[in-house]
């Protein structure tokens, strides 16, 4: 059995080097909101656990190129709290704060949420509806990735050995536009989403969709970016039949299995309508902006 | 056996020094160590609330912190909530509203409403029940919970 | 031994000043500071941490077990399995209880206990767990109790047989019982009827979902005496099971009350306490166990499931002519679901001639059920009330009106033989009639539903006393566990009778060698049962006031009267005297007679039975099957109503509880007999945001038996939920829901069923 240790440090570098030189046995831990309940559940048995809650990296807003950087150790209170990210991103702030109770919220962080990779993660979605690129350092240097190529199955990652999420890079935010994350859940809160749908999009002066990208979640093994969704507002004035064709779209991408929080069938039925509902409200932010 | 670590934490204001595993949680120590029997556990994975403290300024389950964690830290736990001699409005007006039956989530409950209170002094009732979303009660129904919430922040906002 | 209160009933004339009012409980600044203790919370030296191996299979023989890995691990002291429990007969009921605790023979569900250990931390007992060897034989297992039911189903107790049927084969089967019960000729009520429906509904079972896990310290003493801490709604019944399992003596067993968070039913039986008792015996130490809330869901009991098949018969003047029903109850691995309370309370509350039930009990490989407020009568409930509406609707009646046209009222014989005294249906229902939320009109689209509901309410074997210390303030000792407020209540009722401010007055919890035996607290029979003794033990105190007061004076006895927490001359022939207070007397027992105080010990009778009506306005999302609960009333009779506020309690936690019931709670089992969702994450209880303030209306019919006219108001708040939420549903979709739970993806898919082919009236 794993002797357990805990260590804090307080670089990246620190990190990259106690996860090499510890091989597989070491776990990253940022809210810890997934990896205790894997650790008490005995799903886990890390012989190390690394905190990275004191690199001040990972824990920065900050604004850059027009846009924003944020540390993936941020909790969900923290970017609930940040006006000016909320004025940008208002889906990105709408998933991570449903991500749990407000507790939760006080621990939980987008970096700990991307990497449990968890088909339903809330914040996921709209993190690929944004065209957030994530920042990765690992013992070969930094790289940059899409964040939809981070998960690549429930619980598997495209991090190596040794890598580390250390932030999230958002696009500067376009005019008229606006962003949305809606879940479908049986609860009001404190729930899985059964279905989840991250919409961003761009309109023209004349109110023609102009860019669009629709991310979907708990509709198949990694939260889906889903392109023919998108098409079907792109060069619309996102009207009925443009919010028909996402929703037939939204459907057909689903590839969703039956399990104890919702039926293969009623996924496809309801991803479509939680995609209409969230594109609606991400029109609604779009006009205003 | 791996050795246990040494940890200096400030709860409710006091300092304390406690030994710890690695894998156990502000939760266990809390209540095993310290003997801060108030905070109460239900159901260790977050869903519940009813270990709720202040963890570090912020309102966390305590069920999901490593106990290890704590050091250097400052926590609340529902033991400090009331000062000296008077109990703290919410307190107060859950006794006279009936805002408990059998106790046990009352402390997460409790703690929980007062971080709303900090950050809202004034919140709406919708706000109050999606605020209090992640503390479950089952006797309740919830109604006198939220009445309690509600009359506090009166009283807190009239000073 | 009640001689001074049998005489006594309800008197109407009576001016209260503490019953009727809101005090703050006694219990509650302790709580609301985290000094209350709760099962888990007790900490004794030297006290050692239990954890219990569970099975993995939900059916399967426990062929060996090794513990000597275990045993050799440096902390762990004590190691129990089966061979450390009395060998009791099979198919008996301590032989059933035993084979719950610990498994002997087999395994009859995922999370049956097989083994347990004590240690110096809890982390070394969890790592002992893993060190256990078993061997089991998987047996093929089965679920759906109508699946348990089928010939060829896997069978789960070898030995079992049904009762209740005359000539019944002699080979094995999973169905427990068959109870008919019937009363009047019902094919002649059918062929009066206008209008009959029939109907098939189907229940998950949902948990009791306390919030406090079960949590007991055991010490087992050197000269064998036993002391159990632990929460539970009976120190007694506790104490003489433990006995009985363990094969030891009841006076050796000192049962504790912990403050209890959370029971609905499911702490009247144990899991853990001898468990830990024979860990303790073992280690020679004091053992601590406390469930996590997986273990929790995974071993201790969810209500029954069901299926039933309910048809009733109307006349066109809106009479109920005749009422059938066939109802299958899950119980679990082992017997006892009281599945009997389904058939006799499901009608009960109109006033029906011609009724016919019959019902079966079915064991299946999930944990064995436990009481649930009104055990076995919300999910069939939930049918009736769905046909009565319908059969409403379909007559063109108000659904009120309906229910008041065939309401039972005083006189009215029930299906298992007992004559209605005065009874508050009619009250109740005219009470809803009237009040805010039915006179208000629905808003546009919503769907409204209402459904009624009963309950027995009970007495049963009940002890207390009462004690008038020196300096003339009063404490009384109770038997019965306080799972909401029971304790205030009491003593307000007990401040009421002696004339003294309620803060004089305290009660404590006696352990169970303090007094007689008091039956659980169940069935909304603690503030009635616990009350009446504490009345008698009062008045019996004050006829002893009486005496020593006329001692005092040197008057007879007839010339002193007692009022407002004073003896007075009973007129001035008596005398010239001041009168005398409660504390005057009481500062000279020590120079008189002792002490003066009051003991009951009664079997309570004179219980009133309890109705209500639920009203309640949802809003259904037709593209995803959600619904929103957007208003809720509970109306119901309490006799009186002695802490009001805690009885809209009780109302609005029943209401809320039967939400989660109706809309999501349920157990998901995967094809390997695992339960997948062993956690408040995917057992989804309402949360606070999930639902609304809870209107409240409380009818006081007083009960003529109770010196205060209480009833009971702990089970009647959750019958009729199911069936108004459904009902409400009906009205939103046009078509009525009979599956429970109505969850989002169920209801989809009768919308979807509604669109296409048009509803079966709302």
């Amino acid at each position: 059995m794993a002797e357990e240790g805990y260590v804090a440090p307080h670089t990246v570098d620190e990190v990259v080097s106690l996860l090499v030189e510890a091989g597989g046995d070491a776990r990253v831990m940022a809210g810890g909101t997934d990896v205790l309940v894997q650790l008490h559940a005995d799903l886990i048995e890390p012989g190390l656990f690394v905190d990275i809650k004191n690199i001040p990296e990972l824990r920065t807003i900050a604004a850059e190129a027009g846009g924003f950087r944020v540390g993936a150790a941020v909790t969900s209170m923290e970017l609930v709290d940040h006006e000016a990210f909320n004025a940008a991103w208002p889906g990105v702030v709408e998933g991570v704060a449903l991500i749990g109770s407000v507790q939760v919220q006080g621990r939980a962080t987008m970096g700990g949420n991307l990497c449990n990779a968890s088909p339903a993660a809330d914040s996921v979605p709209p993190l690929i509806a944004a065209q957030a690129v994530a920042a990765i350092v690992g013992p070969g240097g930094p790289r940059e990735v899409p964040v939809e190529d981070i998960i690549t199955g429930p619980g598997q990652t495209s991090l190596d050995q040794g890598e580390i999420l250390v932030s999230f890079l958002f696009p500067p935010r376009a005019p008229h536009s606006g962003d949305c994350y809606m879940r479908l859940t049986p609860r009001t809160e404190m729930d899985i989403a059964v279905v989840g749908a991250g919409i961003n999009l761009t309109l023209d002066d004349a109110g023609t969709c102009v860019a669009a990208r629709v991310a979907l979640g708990a509709v198949a093994p990694t939260p889906l970016l889903v392109a023919q969704a998108a098409d079907a507002l792109i060069g619309s004035k996102v009207d009925d039949a443009a919010m028909a064709k996402l929703a037939t779209a939204a459907s057909s991408a689903c590839h969703a299995i039956s399990d104890k929080r919702g039926t293969k069938l009623y996924r496809i039925k309801t991803v479509g309508v939680i995609a209409r509902r969230a594109a609606e409200k991400a029109l609604e932010r779009a006009r205003k902006n | 056996m791996a050795k246990k670590v040494h940890v200096t934490t400030t709860v409710n204001g006091d300092e304390h020094e406690f030994l710890c595993e690695t894998s156990q949680t502000l939760v266990d120590v809390l209540r095993g160590e310290l003997e801060l029997t108030g905070t109460k556990e239900g159901c260790s994975t977050g869903d519940c609330g009813a270990c709720s403290v202040i963890f570090d300024g912020n309102l966390v389950c305590s069920c999901l912190v490593l106990a290890i964690e704590a050091d250097g830290k400052s926590i609340e736990t529902i033991e400090g909530m009331a000062d000296g001699k008077e109990l703290h409005p919410l307190q107060q007006k859950f006794l006279e509203l009936n805002g408990l039956q059998c106790g046990i989530c009352t402390p997460g409950i409790l703690i929980a409403a007062k971080a709303l209170l900090q950050r809202n002094p004034d919140p709406t009732e919708t706000e109050i029940r999606f605020w209090l979303a992640g503390n479950l009660c089952r006797c309740t129904g919830y109604d006198k919970i939220i009445r309690s919430v509600l009359a506090a922040a009166a009283e807190m906002r009239e000073g | 031994m009640a001689t001074i209160l049998e005489e006594s009933g309800f008197s109407p004339d009576r001016k209260l000043k503490i019953v009727g009012t809101n005090p703050i409980k006694h219990d509650g600044p302790d709580k609301v500071v985290g000094r209350a203790k709760f099962g888990a919370d007790l900490i004794l030296p030297g006290m050692l941490f239990g954890k219990i191996l569970r099975s993995p299979h939900p059916h399967a023989v426990l062929k060996s077990i090794d513990i000597s890995k275990a045993e050799a691990l440096p902390g762990v002291k004590s190691v129990v399995t089966r061979e450390d429990f009395p060998e009791l007969p099979r198919g008996t009921q301590w032989g059933n209880l035993s084979r719950n605790i610990m498994a002997r023979e087999k395994v009859f569900y995922e999370g049956h206990a097989v083994a347990a250990v004590a240690a110096t931390s809890e982390s070394i007992a969890k790592k002992a767990l893993k060190l256990i060897d078993i061997e089991y034989e998987v047996l093929p297992h089965v679920i759906d109790p109508i699946e348990a039911m089928k010939p060829d189903a896997p069978i789960l107790h070898d030995d079992l047989r049904t009762k209740g049927v005359e000539g019944a084969e002699d080979k094995p089967t999973n169905v427990v019982e068959r109870l008919d019960l019937a009363m009047g000729d019902v094919e002649k009520g059918f062929a009066e009827a206008d209008v009959v429906i029939e109907r098939e509904f189907d229940s998950q079972p949902m948990h009791q979902g306390y919030i406090e896990p079960q949590g007991c310290v055991a010490s087992y003493g050197e000269d064998g005496g036993i002391e159990v801490w632990c929460c539970n709604q009976g120190t007694h019944a506790y104490r003489d099971q433990i006995a009985a399992i363990l094969e030891t003596d009841s006076s050796k067993i000192r049962v504790s009350q912990s403050e209890m968070g959370g029971g609905f039913g499911g702490k009247v039986g144990f899991y853990i306490e001898p468990v830990a008792i024979v860990l303790s015996r073992m280690a020679r130490r004091p053992v601590k166990v406390v469930l996590t809330r997986n273990e929790v869901f995974r071993s201790t009991g969810p209500v029954a499931a069901t299926r039933s098949r309910i048809k009733m018969g109307a006349t066109k003047d809106g009479r109920i002519v005749a009422a059938e029903a066939e109802l299958v109850f899950q119980t679990g691995a082992f017997t006892g679901s009281m599945f009997f309370n389904g058939p006799m309370a499901m009608f009960t509350r109109y006033a029906l001639e011609n009724i016919k039930t019959v019902s079966y009990e079915v064991v299946s490989n999930r944990p064995k059920v436990a009481a649930f407020r009104a055990p076995c009568v919300p999910q069939i409930v939930f049918g009736v009330e769905g046909i009565v509406s319908e059969l409403a609707d379909k007559l063109g009646m108000d659904p009120i009106d309906f229910r008041l046209k065939n309401a039972a009222e005083e006189g009215y014989t029930t299906l298992y033989g007992v004559t209605f005294g005065r009874i508050g249906f009619v009250e109740t229902l005219e009470a809803a009639k009237k009040c805010d939320h039915y006179t208000s009109p629905v808003p546009e689209g919503h769907g409204r539903g209402v459904a009624a509901g009963f309950w027995f309410n009970r007495g049963g074997d009940t002890t207390g006393s009462l004690t008038i210390t020196p300096d003339g303030s009063v404490t009384i000792l109770l038997g019965t566990s306080d799972v909401a407020g029971s304790r205030v209540s009491i003593c307000m009722m007990a401040a009421e009778e002696l004339g003294v401010p309620l803060d004089k007055v305290r009660a404590v919890l006696g352990d169970s060698s303090a007094l007689g035996n008091n039956r659980v607290t169940a069935g909304s029979r603690t503030t009635f049962s616990s009350g009446m003794v504490i009345i008698d033990s009062a008045r019996q105190a004050i006829a002893e006031l009486v005496k020593r007061a006329a001692e005092i004076w040197d008057v007879p006895e007839e010339g002193v009267v007692f009022g407002d927490g004073y003896c007075r001359p009973s007129s001035s022939n008596v005398g010239e005297f001041e009168p005398l207070s409660i504390a005057e007397i009481a500062a000279k027992t020590s120079v008189s007679h002792g002490a003066i105080s009051g003991h009951s010990e009664m079997n309570v009778t004179g219980e009133g039975p309890g109705f209500g009506l639920h009203i309640v306005d949802v809003e259904v999302d037709k593209e995803t099957g959600r619904v929103d609960i957007k208003r809720y009333t509970v109306v119901e009779d309490a006799g009186k109503a002695i802490h009001p506020q805690q009885v809209e309690g009780q109302y609005q936690g029943g209401a809320v509880q039967g939400v989660g019931w109706a809309l999501n709670e349920a157990y998901v089992y995967g094809e390997d007999g695992r339960l997948q969702n062993s956690s408040f994450l995917d057992y989804r209880m309402p949360v606070a945001s999930d639902v609304p303030m809870i209107d409240t209306v409380i009818v006081e019919v007083p009960n003529p038996k109770h010196p205060y006219g209480l009833r009971g108001v702990g089970e009647v708040p959750v019958v009729p939920t199911l069936g108004a939420i459904g009902n409400a549903i009906g009205n939103a979709i046009g078509v009525r829901p009979q599956s429970l739970p109505m969850s989002p993806p169920r209801l989809l898919e009768l919308i979807d069923k509604v669109d296409n082919n048009g509803g079966n009236g709302s």
